[in-house]
């Protein structure tokens, strides 16, 4: 039997990349401050990558994102694999054109004869008043580039086997990595987890709380308290965004008749506006009350620390809303 | 550059003989769209046809090259099958890309053609990064960008030069400075009198030639392919060019001052080349018009066959997005 570590996501998320660049020597890591010179990452998520697999292979780079994904894209249509680091997911929008007109495209347009397979890791998430430019969840803007596969894990076990998937899909993988929920352990049963592939964190029978991030941790200790009160939440970690497991979620909702989708980013038009609109276009006629989303409020991160609370949907606004649903 | 290298003959009649093919191809392009039996964006590369002529007889078939939306002549000087080009045009199933990209992404990784962008300055990152996969295979071959002077002014240059010098990469930076970019002229877009100027602020050798000049071309990529291969790093040149044409076909022009663009037409590069091969006793006038002669029946067959060939089936859109089909 495989040992089961206990290990934080940033711990996980190291040994996954240890694992990977051991297993394939194709595997590179880029970007601002991955190297050990420059302390393996402004969280350590790179840190000892540079020094066992050397500077050829994890390279840290200037303050050049539209470089960093251009190298990656070029690196991978020459037969790498690399791991780009975009510090924060707001820096996101500096090389949005590599991303979005290149990475997510350049298969369709070359009728399949080249593909990107590279793995965009990037960190964000409230809760340490980092405001505006710092905290966003943008991971919209990436579910709606067709060619591009978004994951966002909650568990230490889940970031190490997505990682791994990651950097085996043959497409362009945006990685999204929780800022506040970094140093929380959890077991690691060094598993691959497939992308598009859902998971119940939680079964019960009333009300089911879609998610993903650190809403997965929101959502659990809502249920935590509305156990007490009678009422079962069934929380379903989306674990990928896009492609979104729509059979897995679709389930939970013929199950309980009643769902609640949360996510960090900004209510409007977000991720939830389309897992509500499928779940009504599916289950109508068998759901108990109307699909209710959740999600920050529509204004930038704010910085001070009443309002960034204010802002971010947390557990008592999950709970509020289920007792809201058992009760239409 | 008198210590350039310079093109035997054999290599001068290569060079032409890539010229006028793309030369007399874009002519048959233009004349398609005129007579409503091709309907599709296209920036004519004519004027420009030297440059990729003059650098591809120095890259192998393995060699990367990424370029932009005006970029057919890089492609078919460097090898880009005909038949595959003309169906890709007509956005027929038979094309390089299946219909799915059209002129401005052709792609043919079988002659190192990996990336044809839409996007004003979008190859040069990504040639970088094809340097990168060339240094780490380290088997010799190089990357080479290709774009034009408006993309010498988006910040993508700034990064990627950089880090290409940095990271000391096997890159060709070849800046097709055909004087307009889209509508605004040189003078209106810096106030630098040559590009190649730029490149001392990255650490790396810069030059500026004559793109039009077989001798400076092939003198200049030379060098800066030899050294990309030993290991050297990278090399941006500026190759100096016309656009005869406008921005695309349809665009009359109007902001190109007519005695510029006249003296620059009678300067073409093609006709110039052409006496001197016979001048120097390289080739024939016969010899020429047979080459020029099959070259049109070359054309001749790949538009015919694109014009018979079927389009894509609509569950296309379901295929390539990722490398699994779409449910």
């Amino acid at each position: 039997m495989t040992e089961i570590k206990q290990l934080n996501l940033i711990q996980a998320i190291n040994l996954a990349l240890n694992d990977a660049m051991a297993a394939d020597p194709k595997v590179l890591v880029l970007g601002e401050e991955v190297g050990d010179k420059e302390e393996g990452g402004v969280m350590g998520v790179t840190k000892g990558l540079s020094t066992r697999f050397g500077t050829d292979r994890v390279r840290s780079t200037p303050i050049s994102e539209q470089a960093i994904i251009g190298a990656a894209i070029g690196a991978s249509i020459g037969g790498y694999r690399p791991v780009a680091e975009i510090m924060l997911m707001n820096f996101m929008a500096v090389p949005m054109d590599m991303i979005v007109n290149h990475a997510a495209k350049l298969r369709f347009m070359s009728g399949g004869q080249t593909n990107v397979p590279i793995v965009i890791r990037t960190m964000t998430g409230t809760g340490f008043s980092t405001g505006g430019q710092h905290s966003d969840y943008t991971e919209a803007w990436f579910a709606h580039t067709a060619g591009l596969k978004v994951v966002a894990p909650s568990t230490p076990d889940d970031a190490y086997g997505l990682m791994r998937s990651a950097i085996e899909d043959n497409d362009p993988v945006i990685f999204i990595e929780n800022l506040p929920i970094y140093w929380t352990p959890g077991p690691v049963t060094c598993q691959h987890v497939p992308i598009g592939k859902a998971k119940v964190a939680l079964e019960g029978a009333d009300v089911t709380i879609v998610a993903h991030s650190r809403m997965v941790v929101e959502a659990l200790a809502a249920a935590k308290t509305l156990a007490k009160e009678g009422i079962a939440l069934e929380v379903v970690d989306l674990r990928t965004i896009s492609p979104w497991d729509r059979a897995g979620v679709l389930a939970s909702v013929a199950k309980t008749g009643r769902a609640i989708v949360v996510h960090e980013a900004v209510k409007q038009f977000g991720i939830g506006a389309e897992i509500a609109s499928v779940l009504s276009e599916e289950l109508w006629g068998q759901l108990k009350a109307p699909v209710r989303r959740l999600g920050a409020a529509f204004s930038p991160v704010p910085f001070s620390k009443p309002l960034e609370t204010a802002y971010t949907p947390a557990a008592a606004e999950i709970a509020a809303t289920a007792r809201a649903l058992m009760s239409a | 550059m008198s210590n350039y290298p310079r093109p035997d003959a054999a290599t001068l009649l290569e060079i032409y003989k890539k010229a006028t093919f793309i030369k007399q191809n874009d002519e048959r392009v233009i004349k398609q769209m005129m007579a409503g039996k091709l309907v599709t964006p296209y920036y004519s590369p004519r004027g420009q046809e030297i440059i990729p002529s003059a650098l591809s007889v120095s890259l192998d078939d393995d060699d990367y090259v990424c370029t932009i939306y005006r970029g057919v002549h890089d492609m078919l000087a460097k090898g880009f099958p005909l038949g595959e080009f003309w169906a890709e045009l007509a956005g027929k199933a038979t094309g390089s890309c299946k219909g799915k990209g059209g002129p401005m992404h052709l792609t043919h990784p079988a002659k190192g053609m990996m990336v044809t962008t839409g996007i004003v300055g979008s190859s040069m990152p990504i040639a970088t990064g094809l340097g990168w996969a060339a240094k780490l295979d380290g088997k010799g071959r190089v990357s080479v960008a290709n774009f034009g002077d408006g993309a010498a002014n988006i910040g993508a240059f700034h990064e990627a030069l950089n880090l290409a010098a940095l990271w000391k990469l096997p890159v060709i930076f070849i800046c097709q400075n055909n004087r307009y970019a889209e509508h605004t002229s040189f003078a209106d877009s810096t106030l630098l009198t040559h590009l190649s100027a730029r490149a001392a602020a990255y650490g790396m050798p810069g030059v500026t030639v004559d793109g039009n000049d077989p001798d400076a071309m092939y003198g200049a990529a030379k060098l800066a392919i030899e050294r990309a291969r030993a290991g050297e790093g990278p090399t941006l040149i500026e190759a100096l060019t016309f656009r005869f044409n406008g921005h695309l076909i349809g665009d009359a022009a109007p902001y190109i001052p007519k005695a510029e663009l006249e003296a620059a037409k009678a300067l073409d590069p093609l006709p110039i080349l052409r006496a001197r091969l016979i001048a120097e006793g390289i080739s024939t006038e016969a010899a020429l018009a047979a080459i020029e002669a099959a070259i049109e029946a070359e054309i001749d067959a790949a538009v015919a066959a694109s014009l018979a060939a079927p389009f894509p089936d609509v569950t296309e859109l379901k295929r390539d997005v990722f490398a699994e089909e779409i449910a």
